[in-house]
């Protein structure tokens, strides 16, 4: 189907499905119950979920085929969020200009950025990709204010007049697809669950799911083996008188498009955009969730970008006070035992059991959170005894 | 020119600091192939031996003070620390005095502990793995160790001061014949760049006229030979990822009065030690030193009020730009060797 | 399409009405409240959105407790704290309107984004109607901005630049903080007094848009008393090391250095200008002085013993006398064992005053509470007789002037009031230029769905 084989094909629908069944999939509980607190459905998270899981397939278009880590992806992010906080501010409340120049912007930046940096590989390459992040962080946190807000960042404000758009004087503008609001969408009460259907979601999820078949597309493409090539062996492929650096730059100007993208989303989805988008820690979150999920496979690095955002969003909000709601049916003594043991590790803590939890993945499991999927399914074919002839995935984890 | 003088003290301060944790990564890299994102914690944790020696140098009890409460009106607790029991109050007040120079003697073996306990309980098993696993899974070790230090030492910097004897500074103006009280410099720091010289000098000497060194360095240069020629490498490195260690954890130590130590102060020195071993070249000892010492005098003199003025943020890009214009113009950084990290 | 913002809580109760399991899509707009997230039931929600990792933990930390004093006395817990001492009766100690009052809590991490997305699930998910807290001005404006589009009340915590209630003041946020332009008011009478009219300073200014803010309202108004500016340098945000900045200050003619700081940035630059000897030096035949504008005690222990005899202002310090600062340094003292910081102060009060608005306004719709919230005078919380503007949302009341104690009793009493400037002196008009002139509206109050 649509140029897949049969096994990009099953992954590809098992994505759709997920992607659009989500507002089910991440409300698995009751609302007004203790484990109501894991539910991940809101329109905030769940947007989240997918905007990251595109910045993190451009990221492994790269670092997962060509083996270049670049250390200064959040640049290109950011970039794309100005030029589309900026559209939205001057030109219109529609969304997709403002995404389409996102991506524009931060593909031209992209170039800019890996033509110099491409010149030197390995760590040479990381070092300088990081380089120009720190420089677009700190330029745009002091010197560029005026361009791009400082510390405070951009929104859109009372006295922001689209060229396109009808805005009421002194009326604080939304951003909008074809006049629908992206905080737009109606909520499904079934039982005890609570379902959000949220437009912004559904375009995000569309956006993700247009740039995870690309994406397939060019890990099964000619140019997609081009770039392993450059990866498995780079003299190589000289001799044989192909020169590596136009695929690879294509490659950083695509995964910069991602990025652009992402953060046209990001501000479709909030109107706000800050300079700490583009801070090495940011470049350094698309890295871990790439590596976490599991490089140079398909669905690793939307898995990983999955598993961070819920740790922020979910952990970080656990409280002392919810602590004792689920402790509470624990004699007083042993409950403020328990309470005291997992505190540390929730709400403040948060960063403590994400670390751990990044120490226990990268340790047992070398090819990140897909190889743990795939074991599953290994244990169970296997215990259902069939025989084990289909071990051919379409996913192979990163050497 | 007085001003100058001064920004090249600052800028050798600064980059003593970055030195000898560049020193300290390139070690660790070199002899074991590892990139470790959690030496800029090792830093961290060394400047909290510090803290934790003062703390326990000025453990106390608590003393009600005759006639004086305290906000909630109960009566005011004053600390008299263990020291003054034992030694008197004068002695006591000058050990607690002295508790950062202490700590060197504390952060040592603490160090070399910590060193050997990460390198035979977790970096082993990521000799063979991917460098983009070894950078995770360090990483992830950074984030473990500085929330442990937060959840018991709080986000706040903590005040570290150096002993009283080093307060003040020195006149050098009317050393090199300037007008005096034109170029001070801070006693400490000073105390800090010589001691910095000490180490990065210690551990060239080591390398190069110890048998132990010169296995190291051969292991650097060839491990698989080395070990053919029925040498047991592995320990070596071992103990080399230990001296390591504690090169970082002694920058840290000493850095304590400098900077108040606070939990993310590694993650602050991550990104830019990492530019200065790059910048310097992979794998190269001198370059890491040559290229701390001189990216902190570049960006000393950047934040220069006239500089600043001239070019506005070019006190905050300097370092990044300093090192886009040497990595492109010297492929392997200052002194690095070829295909090291390339790949 | 509906074009319902958020809020779930309400829905599920309509949804439950409807019919328990039925499968009509509930469209939000015909909620019969009319704002976002209409409290159903007999609780009511909150958000605490503090800074809970990063260099501002600890005075997240110290928000979050004061956020639960808070909810403890509004439900009747506690010996009352301020409630006694509060000059408005409305709360009787049940909960807020008769719901007792609940909260959620979140990570701020202090980055704009991670706020707005932990604001953002407590108002979409947990079904907040109100959220407060932050520990940086940059996140006040971006979360302050959220809450106008989704039309829930924003009650800063601790944010001191201008813009908060200046250029991007909104009509859903309320700020009793003080600010930049206070802080120079307040300040440069004290200095003048203190040190003389004719000064020279050297201001070093983190290079951000608090910084900025300070660095203009204490220039300009040391400047209309005589003194003169030597220099400003901006300081990158992340610096940890500022002796390159310190250095070229003691010959640069000035005698007096202000450091433009907050946080981390301020203890280290503070220690790094006393370990250039700056505090025992001579300029201009007058002794040198440091000063630093605005002073939280938390930070200030982490400079340790270098805050001696600096000059600076806060919004509240706990060792005041006045009824209400005894009540709630007692309650808080008790509860936690040591004294509140100012950004406990603030949110605690902030808390109190809402829950008072809406007693008063007897509706938790935005408007409602903003209407009762502006031109609202009170007193009895600490900072004596104090006005909630309605032209940008800000409190005026006395402006603390503090110095740093030269023999403290205890690891708490670091800073002594030295002048309590009266409001009349840090008041200034809702169009003045520091505050984004004629331009900065509220806009229109925001009651969401």
């Amino acid at each position: 189907m649509l140029g897949l084989n049969k096994n990009d094909t099953t992954l590809f629908l098992v994505v759709l499905g997920l992607t659009l069944l989500a507002p089910f999939i991440l409300n698995p509980f009751p609302e007004g119950t203790g484990m109501a607190q894991f539910n991940a459905g809101y329109p905030d998270l769940m947007q989240r979920f997918v905007i990251f899981g595109i910045f993190a397939i451009g990221f492994n278009i790269l670092f997962g085929l060509t083996g270049y880590l670049s250390f200064g992806h959040a640049a290109f992010l950011g970039v794309g969020s100005y030029a589309a906080i900026w559209s939205l501010k001057l030109f219109t409340l529609d969304v997709i200009p403002a995404i389409i120049f996102a991506i524009i912007l931060a593909g031209a930046f992209s170039l800019l950025v890996g033509f110099i940096s491409l010149r030197r590989s390995g760590i040479y390459f990381s070092i300088l990709t990081l380089a120009f992040a720190q420089m677009s962080y700190a330029l745009a946190y002091s010197v560029l204010t005026p361009l791009t807000g400082g510390e405070t960042g951009l929104q859109i404000k009372g006295t922001d007049t689209p060229l396109l758009s009808n805005v009421a004087e002194g009326e604080i503008g939304r951003a909008n697809f074809l006049g629908m609001e992206m905080g737009s969408g109606f909520d499904w009460a079934a039982g005890g669950w609570a379902f959000t259907f949220n437009l912004g979601y559904y375009i995000a999820a569309v956006a993700m799911l247009i740039a995870f078949y690309l994406s397939i597309r060019i890990f099964r493409s000619p140019f997609g083996i081009m770039l392993r090539a450059v990866k498995s062996n780079q003299q190589r492929m000289n001799y044989t008188g192909l020169s590596p650096k136009p695929y690879t730059l294509a490659a950083f100007v695509i995964s910069g498009m991602y990025a652009g993208l992402a953060g046209g989303l990001m501000v479709a989805m909030d109107t706000q955009v800050g300079p700490e988008r583009m801070f090495w820690t940011a470049s350094g979150e698309v890295v871990i969730m790439t590596i976490l999920g599991g490089a140079g496979t398909l669905l690793g690095p939307v898995l990983g970008a999955g598993f961070i955002k819920y740790f922020e969003n979910i952990v970080s909000k656990i409280n002392k006070d919810i602590l004792h709601n689920w402790f509470a049916f624990l004699p007083d003594g042993f409950e403020d035992v328990m309470v005291s043991l997992v505190y540390p590790f929730v709400g403040k803590g948060w960063h403590l059991t994400l670390g751990i939890m990044f120490m226990l993945v990268v340790i047992f499991l070398p090819g990140g959170l897909v190889e743990g999927g795939q074991r599953l399914m290994g244990l169970f074919r296997r215990k259902s005894k069939s025989s084990e002839a289909d071990e051919a995935d379409g996913t192979e984890p990163a050497e | 020119m007085d001003q100058f003088i001064v920004q090249i003290l600052n800028g050798l301060d600064k980059g003593s600091a970055y030195a000898l944790i560049a020193l300290g990564l390139t070690l660790i890299f070199g002899t074991l192939g590892v990139v470790n994102f959690a030496h800029g914690a090792l830093f961290m944790l060394g400047s909290f031996c510090a803290v934790i020696m003062s703390r326990i140098l000025s453990a106390s009890h608590k003393v009600a003070v005759p006639g004086e409460t305290d906000f909630l009106g109960n009566p005011l607790m004053r600390d008299q620390p263990y020291v003054y029991d034992w030694f008197g109050e004068a002695a006591g007040a000058t050990i607690v005095d002295w508790a950062v120079p202490i700590s060197i003697l504390f952060a040592i073996p603490v160090m070399i502990g910590v060193g050997f306990i990460m390198e035979r309980g977790l970096i082993k098993h990521f000799y063979k793995r991917p460098h983009a696993d070894q950078i995770l899974v360090t990483f992830a070790l950074a984030i473990v160790l500085q929330e442990v230090i937060k959840y018991f030492f709080g986000a706040n910097p903590i005040q570290t001061p150096a002993p009283e004897a080093f307060d003040g500074s020195l006149d050098f103006g009317s050393w090199l014949g300037f007008d005096p009280l034109t170029i001070m410099y801070p006693y400490w720091r000073l105390v800090y760049f010589l001691f910095a010289a000490l180490i990065i000098a210690g551990v060239f000497a080591f390398l190069q006229f110890t048998t132990f060194g010169m296995v190291v360095r051969a292991g650097m240069a060839d491990r698989e030979t080395v070990g053919l020629l029925g040498i047991d490498i592995d320990k070596r490195f071992t103990l080399m990822f230990g001296i390591a260690a504690a090169v970082a954890g002694l920058a840290g130590v000493m850095y304590a009065p400098i900077v108040a130590p606070n939990y993310h102060m590694g993650m602050d020195f991550l990104v830019l030690s990492f530019v200065v071993v790059v910048v310097g070249g992979m794998g190269s000892l001198p370059g890491a030193v040559a290229a701390g010492f001189l990216l902190g005098i570049l960006e000393s003199f950047a934040s220069m009020p006239w500089m600043v003025d001239k070019l506005p943020g070019i006190n905050q890009i300097i370092i990044y730009l300093v090192a886009i214009i040497i990595l492109l113009t010297r492929p392997r950084g200052l002194m690095g060797r070829k295909g090291v990290m390339e790949d | 399409m509906s074009n319902s913002n958020f809020t779930r809580r309400g829905v599920l109760k309509t949804g439950a009405i409807a019919g328990a399991g039925l499968t009509l899509p509930t469209y939000l707009r015909a909620q019969d409240s009319g704002f976002t997230n209409a409290p159903t039931g007999d609780t009511v929600t909150l958000g605490f959105n503090v800074p809970q990792s990063g260099p501002y933990a600890d005075e997240g930390a110290d928000e979050l407790r004061a956020y639960e004093l808070a909810v403890e006395h509004l439900n009747g817990g506690g010996d009352g704290g301020m409630l006694n001492t509060f000059s408005s009766k409305a709360l009787d100690g049940t909960g807020i309107m008769g719901k007792r009052v609940e909260y959620v809590t979140g990570d701020t991490q202090t980055k704009s984004d991670a706020a707005r997305a932990s604001a953002r699930s407590m108002i979409e998910k947990d079904g907040a109607v109100m959220i407060t807290g932050g520990s940086s001005s940059g996140v006040a404006v971006a979360v302050q901005a959220l809450c106008q589009e989704a039309g829930v009340i924003f009650m800063a915590g601790l944010t001191h630049s201008n813009d908060t209630t200046g250029k991007d003041r909104k009509a859903n946020g309320f700020r009793h903080f003080f600010n930049s332009y206070m802080s120079g008011a307040a300040l440069a009478p004290v200095l003048s007094n203190a040190y003389g009219t004719d000064r020279k300073a050297y201001h070093l200014t983190a290079d951000y848009n608090w910084g900025y803010t300070t660095e203009e309202a204490v220039r300009s108004s040391t400047e209309a008393m005589g003194w003169e500016t030597v220099n400003a340098v901006k300081t990158p945000l992340t610096q940890t090391d500022f002796s390159s900045y310190i250095a070229p200050v003691l010959n640069s003619g000035a005698d007096v250095l202000v450091l433009n700081h907050y946080g981390g940035n301020m203890v280290n630059s503070l220690t790094n200008a006393v370990q250039f000897g700056l505090r025992d030096a001579q300029a201009n035949g007058k002794n040198f002085e440091i000063v630093v504008p605005l002073y939280s005690r938390l930070m200030a222990s982490g400079a340790g013993a270098n805050v001696k005899g600096i000059y600076g202002s806060t919004n509240w310090h706990w060792s005041l006398q006045d009824e209400g600062s005894q009540a709630f340094v007692r309650s808080f003292g008790e509860k936690y064992g040591f004294p509140p910081s100012q950004a406990a102060h603030t949110c605690y009060v902030q808390t109190l005053l809402y829950a008072d608005a809406v007693t008063r306004a007897g509706s938790f719709a935005p408007c409602a509470v903003a209407e009762a919230l502006e031109d609202f005078e009170f007193d009895g919380l600490g900072n004596g007789p104090t006005l909630y503007r309605a032209e940008d949302h800000q409190c005026f009341k006395d402006v603390l002037v503090v110095r740093g104690k030269e023999n403290p009793q205890s690891e708490f009493d670091l800073l002594e009031v030295v002048e309590v400037t009266p409001v009349e002196q840090v008041t200034y008009a809702p169009d003045h230029p520091q505050m984004g002139g004629a331009d900065a509206t509220l806009g229109s109050c925001n009651n969401g769905a």
